[in-house]
């Protein structure tokens, strides 16, 4: 609960009255869920209990991320069948994931009515070299990202949300605090440049230089910043939280659990109560086992390397 | 966008936070979640007893949701305040893909208002008691009665800050009636 409204105002040029899928239409539904928390879910039924949970939107997906890592293989967008069966089950914002360059899986996303699509580096990317035109979408978009540059292209190419990638299905936050510090603490270095080093900063990101004047002098991305990819516990939440994630997103770390219920009421509270520990240290007992989780030298394939 | 119109704002999460402001924003977001963040942090009975000291509020989307009397398309389990005395239907204008921006008339004021809808809720009845300040369509989209200003679209959203000032009066009116 927010009193007297955190939310940015946006001094963009109005879009013509009446007019659906405006820059400020898909980026106002990525403001509404800040403080919030975003969670996988791959039947009705785990849709049903994110809900009841307090998750302020789900992902809908045909394995989390956890399963894709063990089965491998090609990880497609899901069957149409059960997304629908996910929107019927849940009054709150759905999104689904689309391979990275695969817009025909947007356009086909788009048609069913999801809320948001995640052009996601979980599902096997499509295209090694261009990702999706998000501008061409009535629907809006979240990209993840490693660091700021990537961050920045994803928002020229019309990502209307930003995700920290971390390292999707290990239950490790250690990618997803490495992300999220590489993006933020370039962000306030760039608030210290002076006009000529700004040159240099869109050269060295590799990022639009406009963009990057826009972050000197707003001192943040043109869109919100969410964290995903190895957020197993309340206070792996409340982490990203302080370190300047305005939402989380949680993929294995709950279905993949002992006792899901709980840990996604425990998070969600975690999420709107990160800066206080006391809450923090209730909401953190009694929850079970999380997910046993993975190192990252144990794995063999970092989805956070896809995507360019 | 309150403090650029000289408020001073704190963010509301127990009841100590709502113990220490003389008036409240209910900001979009998830009414579901936020009904049941409500519950968990404490916050819904002692905000009961202030809004119906007649604490001034703005609602808007999702917090003009949790303000009315009554709730269509929400959870069995979903509390509002009904403090406005108006039926609200949640996702009344669709999903995402149909959320649109829109200029609506503003009672008293001169120039049309340019707003955002975001899955926005769609009031389906006015009591007697409240008062349309702006309708889309038909269908009232902004609206007070006594001390509750609620909106189905997102003020904060644009750089327009008139119906935030239209609260604001509302407080200082609310303030000077108290003293």
């Amino acid at each position: 609960m927010t009193a007297m409204s955190s939310t940015s105002s946006d001094s963009s040029p109005a879009g013509p009255a009446g007019s659906k899928g405006t820059y400020r239409v898909k980026r106002g539904l990525a403001e509404m869920m800040k403080g919030g928390v975003i969670m996988d879910v791959v039947t009705p039924d785990q849709a049903k209990i994110a809900e009841d949970s307090g998750a302020c939107a789900v992902m809908a997906l045909e394995r989390v991320p956890a399963d894709i890592r063990r089965d491998g293989g090609v990880a497609r967008m899901s069957d149409p069948e059960m997304i629908e069966g996910i929107k019927a089950a849940v009054t709150i914002p759905v999104m689904a994931k689309a391979r990275i360059g695969h817009f025909v899986e947007a356009q086909i996303l788009e048609a069913l009515g999801v809320d948001y699509i995640d052009e996601s580096e979980v599902l096997t990317p499509a295209d090694e070299t261009h990702h999706i035109d998000k501008f061409a979408f009535t629907v809006p978009f979240v990209c993840g990202a490693t660091n700021l540059g990537e961050a920045l292209r994803r928002i020229s190419e019309g990502a209307c949300m930003i995700r920290s990638k971390g390292e999707a299905g290990t239950g490790n936050i250690v990618e997803a605090v490495r992300h999220l510090r590489n993006i933020i603490g370039d962000i306030r270095k760039i608030t210290q440049a002076d006009s000529a080093e700004l040159f240099q900063w869109a050269k060295s990101l590799q990022a639009p230089l406009p963009l990057v004047q826009e972050i000197a002098e707003t001192g943040w991305l043109p869109v919100p910043l969410f964290c995903a990819g190895g957020i197993a516990t309340p206070a792996d939440a409340a982490l990203a939280m302080q370190l300047g994630a305005e939402a989380v997103f949680v993929g294995s770390g709950i279905f993949k659990s002992d006792d899901p219920m709980p840990r996604a009421k425990a998070i969600v509270e975690a999420t709107t109560h990160f800066r206080d520990p006391h809450i923090l240290a209730k909401v953190s007992r009694g929850l079970g086992a999380p997910m046993t989780g993975i190192g990252m030298d144990e794995i063999n394939q970092r989805y956070a390397e896809r995507g360019w | 966008m309150l403090e650029q119109l000289g408020a001073v704002t704190r963010q509301v999460r127990t009841p100590a936070d709502l113990a220490a402001v003389d008036a409240l924003v209910m900001p979009g977001g998830e009414s579901t979640t936020m009904s049941r963040l409500l519950d968990t942090a404490g916050l819904f009975d002692p905000l009961a007893v202030r809004l119906a000291a007649g604490m001034p509020v703005l609602g808007t989307c999702a917090g003009m949701i949790l303000l009315a009397d009554q709730v269509l398309d929400g959870r069995p389990d979903q509390r509002s305040f009904g403090v406005i005395d108006l039926s609200v239907r949640r996702n009344g204008y669709g999903r995402q893909v149909d959320s649109f921006e829109a200029d609506v008339v503003v009672a008293g004021l001169d120039d049309p208002f340019h707003v955002v809808f975001i899955r926005a809720p769609k009031v389906e009845r006015t009591g007697g008691a409240v008062e349309v300040l702006a309708s889309h369509g038909g269908v009232p989209v902004l609206a007070r009665q006594g001390h509750v200003l609620v909106a189905s679209f997102h003020p904060e959203l644009t750089s327009d800050r008139r119906v935030h000032a239209m609260f604001l009066d509302m407080v200082h009116t609310s303030a000077a009636t108290a003293a």
